[in-house]
């Protein structure tokens, strides 16, 4: 296995208004490692867009961002309600959110479909009533 | 254009990172959805908007945006200014409705884009 520099955060799901400090603090480590503005910016939009799908969804969860010399891993996971159809979910528009949630800005069906269009891989495990596990990879070129 | 300008345009008035007036934007956007914010700009410096809570201002940090303008007399609340100050984000609210601010801003040269408009 390849060497590699993790970030581990607790996503609070009770907090809206935290929502989204893990991808603030990704996003300044990142900088901090030097990293290429655009890497740091499709890892840090992809993971805050996850990061509000399980404060909106799951009730929060764990994020994981794995570091590795040519490539960067977010693995986020959840005990939610999970996603029934995970195509339909992909779909951009499509969205279960509630008009609270539309409200706060959010819950417009863009959540997934932008995870999958910032990063070079990405793959949804779900099961109803277990839980969501998303990983993402994002390359260093 | 300058931010400053921005700020004369649209009757605006600061309410943090007045030190960053000076600093040049070439596009902006208007939206009150972060959702759609977050799919579809690109290299946009500017984020004018009515939502107030503080994803605005973490979308903002996370699209590389120097520059929330509130409008519709919107005030951020004070949590948001810190977010706002944290990341060196000018801040600005203005009277002015949605429509209005972004046409007065794009018939003065900030595009979408940072392309020039025809005409």
């Amino acid at each position: 296995m390849d060497e590699y520099l993790n970030f581990h955060f607790d996503v609070d799901g009770a907090n809206f208004v935290s929502a989204g400090q893990a991808s603030v603090k990704v996003k300044k480590n990142l900088r901090d490692m030097g990293l290429d503005p655009e890497v740091i910016r499709r890892v840090s939009i992809a993971m805050y867009e996850g990061e509000i799908n399980m404060v909106i969804h799951a009730r929060g969860g764990t994020a994981d961002v794995n570091v590795y010399e040519d490539h960067i891993d977010i693995i986020l996971e959840d005990h939610g309600p999970g996603i029934k159809d995970i195509a339909l979910a992909m779909r951009e528009g499509y969205s279960t959110a509630s008009d609270s949630v539309r409200a706060l800005g959010f819950g417009a069906g863009m959540g997934l479909p932008n995870m999958k269009r910032y990063t070079d891989e990405m793959n949804v495990e779900s099961v109803v009533g277990v839980g969501t596990k998303i990983t993402m990879r994002v390359n260093i070129r | 254009m300058k931010i400053g300008v921005i700020k004369e345009l649209l009757g605006a008035e600061i309410i943090c990172g007045e030190e960053n007036l000076q600093r040049e934007v070439y596009s902006a956007c208007g939206s009150d959805m972060m959702s759609d914010v977050l799919a579809y700009v690109k290299d946009q410096a500017v984020l004018l908007t009515g939502l107030v809570n503080s994803q605005v201002v973490r979308t903002a940090e996370m699209m590389d945006m120097i520059c929330i303008v509130f409008v519709r007399s919107k005030r951020p609340s004070e949590e948001m200014i810190e977010l706002a100050r944290e990341c060196g984000m000018v801040m600005m609210a203005s009277d002015k409705r949605m429509y209005e601010a972004c046409g007065i801003l794009y018939s003065n040269g900030l595009s979408e884009n940072g392309r020039k408009q025809n005409g």
